[in-house]
């Protein structure tokens, strides 16, 4: 039953993906990133981690991507004014993507480094499994997460201000 | 095996009943909403109110849902087609979602059932119920840019960076409750809240957290578009904001997804702070544990009356002054709030 639902949504996932690459309207493209969004957190649900999930929905689908859908809709960029990229910068997308693909391919070949998360406990993706781990075995990490986003909204304001004032 | 498929059917039928009983009351409510906010507005403002579809004008929303399906659907030819119908479909979609993870009472035992009064108990409803929210301007912001309009766009950017700023202020009163209760499971939140203190006063997270409570009450008017936050569709200068270009049934679904939020929402908030389905000196379990149901309802329909009440009592905010009051007074509230609910979680305990 999980294995038709996993299969569903991956395809979903992947064809969401390729069209927001492929479609000439921004505003589509967005829409369509969004779906793919939504069918990751499905993903996360089918693993029994529902927390990450709905995290990953407020932050990734209500946060950022509205950010996105903003910024294109006062642009309002359409067909006609989508500038002509030049070749150089084609190829550069091209050789850089492929190389990642190489490294993540390199990373996952070996299957036999997927069966270690069938063996985990199937409730650490629970909110309270979760917090205790950050508290206790990850707490220095997630402090230092903590401080990167201080600072990161330090330098919105301080972006976002219209005369500075030393 | 067949036991197995037994108990999966049986879940889904009695899922999926709960499921259509609960969408037929939402619309019904948020019908029955329109002919209230006409009415209270009438009661506010010493007139009668819609008074001609049948006795004291009770039929006034089935004509008007008739006026809208019957209107012509209008798209204006310079609109992104697929985007402007999709628009007033997610917002009416968003908004009917969230109400999945209110408890509306503990169980139905009768007729020889025992049936969960809540669609599912998830244990990050709370988690879930701001992603919706999250989720809400979608609708906005999709049917403002695509009808091609100066004033849509104008009304979806207000709707959008209003909604934004509002949810934090929102998440972090929240988190104040989620301290004190020690769940994110709204069920758990309302068994929380059952006992009392001294005998007689309800253990309402509202006496714990007034501040929270406060805030909370304050965006979801903002949330919701309701006035005196109501820039988005401020019509002395935009129109008809978002949906100007919008007609029939389309525009209805903005208007109806509007009542369901706000139906949505004085649901969280009695849930919440005020206690759910318990009431002192009720058993949520009597009328074969219908008795939950008519006492949240009860408090739902509380709410709802009071957003009617400041829609018709306060002017509306200038757009400086909204931007003013969420990100400089309700969101350093709410931090100083999460803070001292902190400590006194810290000395006092839960």
């Amino acid at each position: 039953m999980s294995q038709y639902i996993f299969l569903t949504l991956a395809l979903i996932s992947i064809a969401t993906a390729l069209l927001m690459v492929f479609s000439k309207n921004p505003i589509h493209s967005v829409l369509y990133l969004i779906v793919t969004f939504f069918t990751i957190a499905g993903q996360y649900v089918l693993l029994n981690a529902q927390f990450l999930a709905v995290v990953h929905i407020i932050v990734y689908a209500g946060a950022i991507m509205v950010l996105f859908l903003f910024v294109l809709m006062l642009l309002n960029l359409n067909n006609a004014t989508e500038p002509q990229k030049s070749n150089t910068w084609k190829v550069a997308g091209a050789i850089a993507s492929g190389a990642l693909l190489l490294t993540l391919v390199g990373a996952l070949k070996g299957s036999t480094q997927l069966t270690a998360s069938e063996t985990a406990n199937a409730q650490v993706g629970l909110v309270e499994n979760l917090g205790r781990v950050l508290f206790t075995d990850f707490v220095v990490p997630f402090e230092i997460a903590g401080i990167l986003f201080l600072a990161a909204m330090v330098g919105a304001v301080m972006v976002g201000k219209r005369d500075l004032k030393m | 095996m067949s036991a197995l498929l037994l108990f999966i059917s049986a879940v889904i039928i009695e899922k999926t009943a709960l499921i259509l009983i609960l969408f037929a009351i939402t619309l019904g409510i948020a019908a029955y909403s329109t002919y209230g906010e006409r009415k209270v507005a009438a009661f506010i403002q010493d007139r009668l109110g819609p008074d001609r579809a049948g006795p004291f004008g009770i039929l006034q929303p089935l004509a008007d849902g008739f006026k809208m399906f019957t209107k012509e659907d209008f798209i204006p030819k310079d609109s992104n087609r697929w985007l402007f119908i999709l628009g007033p479909g997610a917002f009416i979609f968003v908004a009917l979602m969230t109400s999945a993870v209110i408890p509306w009472g503990t169980y139905f035992t009768g007729f020889g059932l025992n049936v969960d009064l809540q669609v599912t108990d998830v244990n990050i409803g709370i988690l879930y119920i701001m992603g919706f929210v999250s989720l809400g301007v979608y609708g906005i912001m999709i049917g403002g840019w695509a009808s091609n309009n100066k004033y849509s766009l104008y009304g979806a950017i207000r709707a959008s960076s209003q909604m934004i700023s509002y949810e934090l202020a929102m998440g972090i009163s929240l988190i104040s409750v989620i301290m004190i209760t020690g769940t994110l499971s709204l069920r758990g939140i309302a068994e929380g809240q059952s006992g009392l203190w001294w005998g007689f006063i309800p253990q309402w997270n509202v006496l714990l957290q007034p501040l929270g409570f406060l805030i909370f009450f304050v965006c979801a008017l903002a949330e919701t578009n309701r006035a005196p936050f109501d820039l988005p569709e401020c019509e002395t200068e935009l129109v008809g904001g978002y949906h100007t270009e919008y007609s029939a049934m389309k525009l209805g679904s903005y208007l109806f997804a509007e009542y369901i939020n706000m139906f949505i929402s004085s649901a969280v908030i009695s849930t919440v702070y005020f206690g759910g389905y318990n009431f002192p000196g009720v058993n949520p379990d009597w009328l074969w544990g219908l008795m939950g149901p008519v006492v949240i309802f009860a408090k739902t329909f509380f709410f709802i009356f009071v957003f009617m009440w400041i829609r018709w009592t306060l002017p509306r905010f200038r757009y400086d002054q909204l931007m003013h009051l969420g990100w400089k007074s309700l969101i350093p509230l709410s931090i100083l709030n999460m803070l001292l609910t902190g400590a006194g979680v810290l000395w006092f305990g839960r």
